[in-house]
């Protein structure tokens, strides 16, 4: 049961990298990203800019498990949230470093992937969907009742502390590039996961499992590893928006999160190396800008998933991608 | 604090009879997203939505036309159930051909809309409706104090659940149904109007959540998110039960809400993950669910 | 999120008149819930107060622009951390408003404390802040839940209600408002016979309200808000509970949430506000003014907090003929405050505003004349006894 994907766009994909292990389109669009996102801070507003990148490597998460597992999850906030809980109660009552605190916060959506995704893989296509969906509603009464996790308040007025104990990154601009760092190595790892002979089997898996059961793959165990790398880099990026924004709240482990992304993933298209860090950034800008609506940036949202699968299934770049006859 | 042991078998009736009234809303919303999966194999997100419009538009028949709640229970199921075939024809309909997951992400889209516009319109503080008046008042059954309109919901919810499983299981109409889920290509291939039956089918489960709403109206407040949270108890329902039965998706309706009635009593926190932490041990047990086909 | 920018009236009336150019331009901020539970009491109606505070202060005479700009929240913190924090360091807001939902209230009062600004509650109950999370920056103008709990708690306990049975939501707001309120409970010779923590949010409380009714409690206690009040209330008229002779007791209602209900469900029922539209007639004219201009609406005491809030910064403005944080900070606790909604008054020194607190019972729909005629006045709670003692609250600027 998989996801139907451009055609073109993933034949293109499974392409072989060159030797460097990107090929060259991409190097040059990995760069362009890297050179905007050095220049990003000085033009707009740091921490909008920090709220963007969190977002992109959440998607881009996601999007391994979707667009290259071939696995919808309605779930995804249990990862980012919890982590980002685990994280924020790290560096405030412990007091320990971002980067360990980050480490726990990652560590803990890591195994929370492993006991979530050991018994979700156990169903299929919608099944799957909706269990967990469920687990993602456990984890959210878990954040609501847990003392630790302050209820309806969060928690807040989290310390950005000092990176290594040396640097501070109580500034914007200081903490900025300690983001853009985490995230475009998040990024990095996630296009060679995407590019290895691993990403290879999960896409014959998604595209014919009966084919990749019969070749001898133990499918389950490819789903399940692929399961837990999403969680755990949907992890890493919750737990930084925690030092970024110095808080977590419910907000992060709210079943309209994993909707959120979803969104995100579909409308930068799901199955592109590129697609989810556009979808995430256009979501992103539209809830700021597009605030002070209130519920008119639901039914906007609803407009784009209900245009987006309908018209437009593979999404911005994957648009861009058939222009071009390009993979991106 | 309330003892745990020292509960008198009395009180635990009365538990156990609003368990009942909880199960009934389970079980008439799961019996809609059945039937829909049955058919279509979409599950419906804008089931909860669906269910809201049903309240709403009972509140907005009495507000602006005066319509009482009686003509509402049998108006209020056909407007919205239209209201499902419209969409059914404009929107699902494109996507038969692909992924079922689509269908999921676009219902989940309309649902965020519905909620949306609604949410404008009416706030949401949620809208006061009246009891109607034959319905005022209660029984007391001596171990509690049932009010007449609680009790009308289990009668209700119920007649609809078994007059549908009836349907659906006993008359020709249902047989077609059945027969066009197994293999639609042959059906059609007998001269039946298969994507018409599909339609009707959609619009007949959605209007049976705009019924569950109506019946929902006067006992909770009418408001936009009374559906947003419901329908993913509601999915763990039909996890639990199996989407393959439409007997299954009504008894662990019921049987469910009496579970979640007991947790009330004895462990009131527990009482909104009870049915996920169910769900989970029925995953490992029985992957299929309690009355599923193998998937 | 600029888009609700007004620039006011008064501003462009002072070009027009060709006077004299402003001294100083204040941005105010009205952060609070346009779209959710709280839309009704807080919301539009809160800016609408604002900007009836700036007109009738006549900043433009006095030579001060102001201009206000409003944001949704969405009752959540990280939402409202997002706003204040872009508010402060983009576009030069010197205060912020209202901000309803104590999670969010507490975001905002941590950054300004940290960006050194301006913070004047009025639509959030929690009394951390002006406890252990007070902040030099802060003011708590309209209510507090200590409030709540001692004057309807006390009330009860004195009119016969000495067992209670309280009906929790279970995070930590609602526990707060039990425990607050369980100890005035016992404080004041009552005792407590049960306690149920309901799921949050809930919708059926049948279950809960059935337990409340065994226990032989005579006043159960609502320790939860918005939604989950509503339909507790709702569901508690539907099992005959307040027939069967036993009292609600809402530890945080307001007059939309009776609105919502209607008399015929909210009645009988007993509530702490500071304030009621119709009180006197400095409340009734200012309130006339304001329905006017909000849809017939009448204010809610959290709109009449944001007039009486940006009144009283405004007075602190024109007195230090600066916008310095700290200078308006030490003006506003240290000048007495006056206004027509709430009358004389003062800010102490923890961030805490005093005046009375008045316990209301909501009337029947005999007793009620007309739309928004919902409550009788049962007593008046004097200003020095409805807040917690200034030494009670472990605020460290308390030395």
């Amino acid at each position: 049961m998989a996801v139907e994907t451009s055609d073109p766009g993933i034949a293109l994909a499974t392409d072989t990298p060159s030797a460097a292990g990107m090929s060259r389109q991409h190097l040059l669009i990995f760069a362009g990203l890297l050179a905007l996102g050095l220049v990003a801070p000085f033009v707009l507003y740091p921490v909008f800019v920090m709220k963007v990148l969190c977002f992109a490597l959440f998607a881009c998460a996601f999007n391994l498990l979707l667009g290259y597992g071939g696995l919808l999850s309605f779930g995804h906030a249990a990862y980012f949230g919890s982590a980002s809980y685990v994280c924020a109660h790290a560096a405030k009552a412990w007091n320990l470093t971002p980067e360990l605190s980050i480490l726990l916060g990652t560590g803990t959506a890591c195994i929370l992937g492993i006991v979530f995704g050991s018994l979700a893989i156990r169903r299929q296509g919608i099944y799957f969907a909706m269990v967990t969906l469920a687990f993602a509603q456990m984890v959210f009464f878990f954040s609501l009742q847990a003392p630790f996790t302050g209820g309806e308040d969060g928690i807040q007025s989290v310390p950005r502390g000092r990176l290594l104990g040396l640097i501070d990154l109580s500034a914007d601009l200081t903490l900025y590039f300690f983001v853009l760092a985490v995230v475009f190595l998040g990024l990095l790892l996630i296009y060679r996961i995407i590019h290895s002979p691993f990403g290879q089997v999960l896409k014959a898996i998604r595209e014919n499992e009966p084919r990749a059961v019969s070749l001898g793959y133990r499918v389950n165990r490819y789903k399940l590893a692929v399961f837990v790398m999403s969680a755990t880099l949907a992890g890493l990026a919750g737990a930084t928006k925690a030092i970024v924004f110095q808080l977590a709240s419910l907000t992060d482990v709210y079943w309209t999160m994993s909707g959120e992304v979803v969104l995100m993933t579909l409308l930068g298209g799901m199955g592109t190396v590129f697609g989810p860090i556009v979808g995430a950034a256009i979501i992103v800008t539209m809830q700021n800008y597009l605030a002070t609506f209130g519920a008119w940036v639901t039914v906007i949202q609803g407009c784009i998933f209900v245009v987006g699968v309908l018209l437009f299934r593979e999404g911005i770049v994957g648009v861009l991608s058939k222009w071009f006859k390009k993979p991106l | 604090m309330f003892e745990l042991l020292g509960i008198p078998p009395q009180a635990l009736f009365g538990q156990l009879l609003l368990g009942l009234i909880n199960g009934s809303f389970y079980a008439l919303l799961s019996l809609g997203l059945a039937v829909i999966f049955g058919l279509l194999n979409i599950i419906n997100f804008a089931h909860g939505a669906q269910y809201m419009m049903g309240a709403f538009v009972a509140w907005m028949l009495l507000n602006y036309l005066g319509v009482n709640y009686w003509w509402a229970l049998l108006l209020v199921p056909i407007a919205v159930g239209l209201f499902g075939i419209v969409i059914e024809r404009l929107l699902i309909s494109r996507l038969y051909h692909l992924d079922h997951l689509y269908g999921l992400l676009l219902t989940f889209g309309l649902a965020l809309i519905i909620q949306g516009l609604f949410r404008n319109q009416y706030g949401i503080s949620g809208l006061p409706y009246q009891i109607p008046q034959q319905l005022a008042g209660g029984q007391n059954l001596g171990f509690m104090f049932l009010p007449n309109y609680r009790g009308w919901v289990i009668v209700a919810s119920l007649v609809v659940c078994l007059a549908t499983w009836f349907m659906i299981e006993k008359t020709k109409l249902g047989a077609y149904l059945r027969a066009a889920t197994e293999n639609p290509t042959l059906v059609g291939a007998f001269g039946i109007n298969v994507p018409r039956l599909v339609t009707l089918t959609y619009g007949f489960g959605v209007a049976l959540a705009a019924f569950a709403g109506v019946l929902a109206a006067p006992i909770y407040s009418v408001n936009p998110n009374m559906g947003a949270d419901l329908i993913i108890v509601v999915f763990a329902v039909v996890v639990i039960g199996g989407m393959g039965s439409i007997l299954g998706s009504i008894i662990t309706g019921f049987g469910l809400g009496l579970i979640e009635g007991l947790t009330r009593v004895f462990y009131p926190e527990g009482s909104a993950v009870v049915i996920f932490v169910i769900m989970a041990i029925v995953l490992l047990v029985k992957p299929a669910g309690l009355f599923g086909r193998t998937a | 999120m600029k888009i609700r920018t007004m620039m006011l009236a008064a501003l462009a009336a002072t070009m027009m008149a060709g006077t004299a150019l402003a001294d100083t331009a204040v941005k105010i901020g009205v952060l609070n819930d346009r779209s959710g539970i709280y839309a009704d009491l807080a919301g539009e109606g809160s800016v609408i107060a604002a900007r009836m505070a700036v007109e009738d202060f006549k900043a433009a005479d006095k030579g001060i622009a102001v201009e206000i700009i409003s944001a949704d929240h969405q009752n959540k913190p990280d939402v409202a951390s997002t706003i204040a924090r872009q508010w402060y360091d983009q576009d030069g807001v010197d205060v912020i408003l209202d901000v309803p939902t104590s999670s969010a209230a507490l975001a905002v009062n941590e950054i300004t404390r940290e960006k050194n600004k301006v913070f004047i509650n009025s639509g959030a109950g929690t009394a951390d802040l002006t406890g252990s999370k007070c902040s030099p920056n802060t003011v708590h103008w309209t209510y507090d839940t200590w409030a709540l709990a001692h004057g309807t708690g006390s009330a009860m306990v004195a009119n016969g209600g000495k067992k209670w049975f309280f009906l929790t939501a279970d995070y930590a707001f609602g526990h707060a408002l039990e425990r607050d309120t369980a100890e005035v409970v016992k404080a004041a010779g009552g005792e407590v016979v049960g306690t149920v923590r309901h799921p949050f949010p809930g919708t059926d409380f049948s279950s809960f309200l059935l337990q409340a009714q065994s226990s032989g409690a005579q006043v159960i206690g609502l320790a939860n808000a918005g939604g989950d009040t509503i339909n507790s209330i709702k569901q508690a008229a539907e099992f005959g509970i307040t027939q069967g002779g036993q009292a609600l007791a809402g530890l945080l209602v307001f007059i939309t949430d009776v609105h919502a209900l209607g008399l015929q469900t909210a009645q009988g029922l007993v509530l702490t506000e500071s304030f009621y539209w119709d009180l006197n007639d400095q409340t009734r004219e200012w309130s006339k003014r304001f329905s006017e201009q909000n849809g017939g609406k009448m204010p809610t005491m959290v709109q009449a907090g944001v007039y009486a809030g940006v009144l009283h910064y405004l007075k602190a403005v024109e007195a230090t003929a600066g916008k310095d944080a700290a200078a308006i900070m030490s003006k506003m606790k240290e000048m007495p405050t006056e206004d027509p909604l709430f009358g004389k008054g003062s800010v102490r020194q923890d961030g805490r505003k005093i005046h009375d607190m008045y316990l209301f019972k909501v009337k029947t729909p005999d007793q009620s004349k007309g739309p928004w005629d919902y409550y009788d006045l049962v007593a008046t709670i004097p200003a020095d006894k409805a807040f917690r003692p200034l030494a009670d609250g472990g605020c460290e600027l308390v030395k």
